[in-house]
């Protein structure tokens, strides 16, 4: 098989898992209200609390923004992270891994695919925060503020990608994981509040997360020295791309890992004889 | 491994799998130096009870699992070394398993898969309309499986093994689950995809005598993961030494049938009454074949006209219950050490 035929078929294989994705979040209705409303009320709720104690109309904007990235970790965690575990114990996972693709291609439309699904998400939290509750957001910054939240969107996804292999190996406990990898994160990753307010211990380990940096790095582009950021935004950048590359070739060895160790304790399949 | 021939479809060496050895448990030995070849063209099946080792053997060979010891070639590639190039020329169905999203349709999901194989879109969907005519899903192409019953399922599961149009498919129990009906469909399509195209090969598994029979140029017997005998159907049927066993139904007018007991080199009768037509029904075991045209001599003299007679012939069943002691769906005895 040539390069360009290698090439080809994993870009299809890309394109095939990804529409998987996007199809689901358009063709299942209630997926649709579950995914969209119910997500805004929560954020509405953080929003008017706010508004109850008077706290700085900034704070607001906080949450309008941490409540459209945080739709992006769990989608993560739930989507992406359990994806593997769950296609184990539906037979699915075999189909996939006798397939002459890469694993990663698999992977990687389940990413996009996954980001595709959750933008909708985003965006009615997003323009409903900025219409209802007349959050300011600067439209003049919003080319520096995509391309950092693109970046953060890629550290983030192959965190994803690395979790996907570990949870598969993890088993049978991959929902607890997936709980526990969520309500602390949301806690210590700032979608509501400024990440810098837990201290710098605490917000340096909350750092280690890209989407608390990228989270962090996008309310200074749009609110200046009123973020209260955590770290100067001219190092988020280059630290997202760092952990983005990190993270892509720790998770291709998760990975490669995760198939060896099945294949050679038979944990890949479940029918067995 | 190749013995100065063409590759071999399949060809295993002394392939040995074990499980749990790692974990302190008792170590369970799933294949025993399985030795192995499956020509190219070749329908080939792998007959044997729940637990004989049918199943590991397929995920080795599809390289899902990791021999133990020994090895193994798919189309001439190590499927340890090389499992890139054995990915590309193989598909597997495992019966009584359904692939795909519920929230895709059928024409969706064969969609998805073949993608995975870089299957063109034009031919992509000339095989999906080819398959889902063979498996009845043709009026359902636009139904999303979670609409379909579980028996659909499976006949999609089975069509998106074959949309990649494979060198070699491995075909694991494809019939588990099926109703009558479909599994006899499902047999006729495998019979057509290996007479369209002499180059391809399938490996079955089945616990179905029928199914290998029907389908299976050479038969594999397996137990307790070791190759017990390996032939056509046919010479494993004649390989069992069986003495020739008559039945015949004679009309109810016939006089007394024990005078049949004095012919010379019958070795047991029995007999009943059809309940339903009062024809009596006999079944004669004789020394050697010629010994049943006196017996039809005596039944001409005694007045009783033979409505039916047949010979009974060893089934792969027989077969399999001479090497093994018991029949392909008995259980296992307690200290089996095979999984």
């Amino acid at each position: 098989m040539t390069f360009a035929e290698t090439v080809r078929i994993n870009l299809g294989a890309i394109w095939a898992r990804a529409r998987v994705r996007v199809v689901a979040s358009w063709r299942e209705k209630s997926w649709v209200v579950g995914e969209t409303i119910f997500p805004f009320l929560a954020m509405s709720a953080f929003v008017l609390v706010y508004r109850g104690l008077k706290a700085p109309p900034i704070y607001e904007a906080f949450v309008v923004l941490g409540g459209a990235m945080i739709a992006y970790w769990n989608n993560v965690l739930w989507s992406m992270a359990s994806q593997f575990f769950w296609e184990k114990e539906q037979g699915q996972l075999q189909l996939y891994l006798i397939t002459p693709v890469s694993r990663m291609s698999i992977l990687l439309g389940m990413a996009l695919g996954g980001i595709v699904m959750t933008t909708s998400r985003a965006v009615v939290i997003l323009v409903g925060g900025v219409l209802l509750f007349h959050v300011p957001l600067p439209l003049d910054r919003a080319l520096p503020a995509f391309g950092l939240f693109l970046l953060t969107l890629g550290a983030v996804y192959s965190l994803g990608m690395i979790l996907s292999s570990l949870f598969l190996l993890w088993g049978r406990e991959a929902w607890y994981t997936a709980t526990l990898f969520q309500e602390p994160i949301h806690l210590v990753s700032g979608f509501y509040f400024p990440v810098r307010t837990l201290g710098t211990i605490g917000a340096g380990l909350a750092a280690l997360l890209p989407i608390t940096l990228g989270l962090d790095g996008i309310r200074q582009i749009f609110y200046g020295e009123a973020a209260h950021g955590f770290l100067p935004l001219a190092w988020i950048p280059p630290i997202q791309v760092a952990l983005l590359v990190l993270f892509v070739f720790l998770a291709q060895r998760a990975l490669a890992t995760m198939e060896n160790l099945g294949k050679r304790e038979g944990r890949l399949t479940l029918r067995g004889g | 491994m190749s013995h100065g021939r063409s590759p071999a479809a399949v060809e295993t060496n002394a392939l040995t799998r074990t499980f749990g050895a790692r974990r302190k448990e008792r170590e369970v030995v799933a294949l025993q130096g399985v030795d192995l070849r499956v020509e190219r063209g070749e329908c080939f099946g792998l007959l044997g009870p729940n637990g004989a080792g049918k199943t590991t053997l397929i995920k080795i060979l599809t390289t899902l699992l990791l021999p133990t010891s020994g090895g193994a070639t798919v189309a001439g590639f190590d499927v340890v070394r090389d499992p890139l190039n054995v990915r590309r020329r193989i598909n597997m169905v495992s019966g009584g398993d359904s692939s795909g999203y519920g929230i895709l349709t059928v024409r969706e999901t064969l969609d998805l898969f073949a993608r995975l194989y870089g299957v063109p879109g034009a031919e992509a969907r000339r095989r999906a309309d080819a398959l889902l005519a063979m498996t009845g899903l043709a009026e359902k192409a636009d139904t999303r499986l979670s609409n379909l019953s579980t028996g659909m399922k499976q006949k999609l599961n089975f069509a998106r093994g074959f949309m990649s149009d494979p060198e070699i498919i491995f075909l694991d129990e494809p019939t588990l689950g099926l109703d009558v009906e479909a599994s006899r469909d499902v047999r006729a399509f495998i019979a057509r995809w290996v007479r369209e195209r002499p180059e391809r090969s399938v490996l079955l598994t089945t616990h179905y005598m029928v199914e290998a029979d029907e389908l299976c140029g050479r038969v594999a017997i397996i137990d307790k993961g070791r190759i017990l005998a390996l032939d056509t159907p046919h010479a494993l049927k004649r390989s069992v030494p069986m003495e020739p066993v008559f039945e015949l139904q004679v009309g109810s007018g016939g006089a007394e049938l024990d005078g049949l007991r004095d012919v010379l080199g019958i070795r047991s009768i029995s007999h009943h009454a059809h309940p339903a037509t009062g024809a009596i029904e006999l079944k004669i075991v004789v020394d050697e074949d010629q010994v049943i045209g006196e017996v039809l001599g005596k039944l001409k003299a005694m007045g009783a006209p033979v409505l039916h007679l047949a010979k009974s012939e060893p089934t792969l069943e027989t077969v399999f219950i001479h090497m093994v002691g018991r029949g392909l769906t008995d259980e296992p005895a307690p200290d089996s050490e095979t999984s």
